[in-house]
């Protein structure tokens, strides 16, 4: 064994089967294998459908890793795998096969939360995590902001969502503008022709008493019922829908609100590292936008590549590796997938 | 040799080693909703108990169902992420096969019925014949409410859950000193038996190709249904109310 732990990673919470393998901080291989296709149909996943799909993916997609990285198994020196949150019988796909992988090779197993997960991945993107670092995660399950001194044990949720998670308001908002699923990119796209103040669309729990009670929650629902209200208005009066103007109007109500409250956090809290994580991370004005804020307030803004920011198998691997390396001791052989798994629960 | 033997299709969570005569170790807890919970401390479970160490399995033998699918696909991707890891060939039998068989080494002769617990009121069921030689299925395994299956199948006598959950309609009978014995769930030392059975008899048994991309033909999971999916309502719920 070389001296820095060689660890693979295994991530099956939602529809993507991804195995990935680091040594230490540096990323060897993220093999992914998705059905988002077969869910697009139905216009979001399907958990029957994803759970057959990670069945049929997880070996092949373990062993596309090993080659891609030209790594032996019997040569890991720890198994990670995602213990929630997320779909009960997705999530036990990948947790079977982590089993199964530490016992025929004699391995220690580590079960991690996928949220922390997701806040870990930027280090093998931009190095060791500032402690304490502030985390905004947003994705199509989850928006939470998480205040964390220690990824490895210590992550504290400020606030999350109350209703929609920012990409499920993407996702629908996409198809009242009949786009398809996933709709967070082709709304992403849409919006660079349209003007982002064409329409006033509602902050969710920006100002007075909700911003008191919500400092750091969310709330997209009332959003995305403007915005499905104001297209309807619309085509009853037989008008036609500007849909780069409605898309850039929602998404700038989403990424003002992220963005101010990241930054108020980072405020209150005295933090001036802020990571952003999760399949909405992906989006141009997002980026573009915390950037210039955090520019603004002097802090520091660490995002990592698209690729890390969507679910994969990296961001497991290098949770574990993390564990491994701070000497935590591995999960019981008789971990449970934990689909309602809190995110201040970072081993299971 | 030492053959794995894995099944998660019933409510027990079952793992055997086969030394190609005899069992040498057996682990068998019953908790139908944490399959995962169970099966890997099961695997280490008989190593240890038979002394065996995880490189020196030969073989892993699954039962591919029918059972509910969440506790059953635990199973089968445990035993194909085994198999692939010591690179040992994985082979697949139909659960049902199994629990006949377990009804054969525990000495029952003629018909029997094999009715398990599908959820939703429905169960999987398959007919079979046990003669002197062996077991022998008679026809498909069908999923279907207990009452609908066919008239001269519901009067068999029955091993599985299935007549535990609807007596009134399945009117065998349960051998006797079938309840509270291993007839009602899947015991994986009879499925490791008549895996070897089968494979000494030269039977060639369904096998997960171990080269890269081959597939998993015969290792699929016996779903016997469709995936439930709720297709996005074309119409929209208006908004404006
Ligand atoms: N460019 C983008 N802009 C906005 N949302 C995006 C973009 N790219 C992806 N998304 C959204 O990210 C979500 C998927 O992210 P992911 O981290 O895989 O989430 P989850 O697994 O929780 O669904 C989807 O809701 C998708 O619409
Ligand atoms: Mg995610």
């Amino acid at each position: 064994m070389a001296d820095e732990p060689l660890v693979l990673g295994i991530e099956t919470s939602c529809d993507e089967t991804g195995v990935g393998i680091v040594r230490g901080e540096r990323l060897l291989v993220d093999a992914i294998a998705s059905s988002v296709d077969q869910h697009a149909r139905f216009g979001g996943v399907v958990p029957e459908v994803a759970s057959r799909a990670h069945l049929e993916a997880m070996v092949p997609t373990i062993e596309r890793a090993c080659r891609d990285a030209g790594v032996a198994l019997r040569d890991v020196d720890a198994i990670a795998v995602t213990a929630g949150p997320g779909l009960a019988g997705a999530l036990l796909v990948g947790v079977g096969a982590a089993k199964a992988l530490a016992v025929a090779l004699g391995k220690p197993l580590y079960g991690v939360n996928h949220l922390a997960s997701h806040v870990a991945v930027d280090i093998v993107e931009h190095g060791p995590l500032p402690e304490p670092a502030m985390a905004m995660l947003v994705s199509g399950g989850h928006s939470s902001l998480l205040l964390v001194p220690d990824v490895t044990h210590d992550v504290r949720s400020l606030g999350a969502t109350m209703d929609d998670a920012a990409g499920e308001a993407f996702d629908k908002v996409a198809r009242v503008l009949g786009l398809p699923f996933p709709g967070g990119p082709h709304i992403d796209r849409a919006a660079r022709e349209g003007n982002r103040i064409a329409i006033d669309f509602p902050r969710g729990f920006t100002s007075g008493r909700d911003l008191e009670r919500h400092r750091f929650d969310f709330s997209f629902s009332g959003l995305k019922t403007a915005v499905a209200r104001w297209v309807e208005t619309r085509q009853r009066a037989g008008e036609a829908i500007p849909v780069a103007d409605v898309a850039a109007s929602f998404q700038e109500a989403v990424v003002d609100v992220l963005t101010r409250k990241a930054l108020l956090a980072c405020k209150e809290h005295e933090v001036d590292h802020l990571l952003i994580g999760g399949g909405v991370a992906a989006n141009s004005r997002l980026r573009a936008l915390a950037q210039e804020r955090c520019d603004k307030a002097g802090v520091v803004l660490r995002v990592p590549r698209p690729e890390l920011c969507t679910d994969n198998g990296a961001m497991v691997a290098t949770l574990g590796a993390q564990m491994v390396l701070k000497g935590r001791a591995p999960s019981d052989l008789g971990l449970p997938a934990d689909s309602s798994m809190p995110v201040t629960l970072v081993q299971a | 040799m030492h053959l794995l033997a894995i099944d998660t299709s019933t409510s027990a969570i079952t793992v055997a080693l086969f030394d190609g005569s005899r069992v040498t170790a057996e682990s068998t807890t019953l908790d139908p909703r944490a399959h995962a919970e169970h099966l890997a401390p099961g695997i280490r479970d008989v190593l240890d108990q038979a002394g065996v160490e995880p490189g020196e399995v030969t073989g892993v033998v699954v039962g591919i169902g029918p059972g509910p699918f969440t506790g059953l696909r635990v199973g089968i991707v445990t035993a194909r992420t085994f198999g692939f890891a010591l690179g040992v060939p994985v082979r697949g039998l139909c659960s049902h096969e199994a629990l006949a068989h377990q009804a054969w080494l525990a000495g029952r002769r003629g018909g029997l019925l094999v009715a398990t617990d599908a959820r939703r009121k429905e169960v999987y069921a398959a007919e079979f014949t046990l003669t002197s030689t062996g077991s022998e299925r008679v026809g498909d395994v069908l999923v279907s409410r207990s009452t609908d299956l066919p008239e001269h199948w519901r009067v068999l006598p029955t091993v599985g859950r299935g007549p535990l959950l609807y007596p009134d309609s399945l009117l065998g009978g349960i051998p006797s000193g079938v309840v509270g014995s291993e007839l009602l769930d899947v015991s994986a030392g009879a499925l490791g038996d008549l895996a070897a059975r089968r494979w000494s008899a030269g039977e060639a048994l369904p096998t997960a190709a171990l080269e890269p991309g081959g597939g998993f033909d015969g290792l699929e999971p016996l779903y016997l249904r469709r995936p439930d999916t709720q297709p996005a309502p074309p119409s929209r719920k208006s908004t404006l109310g």
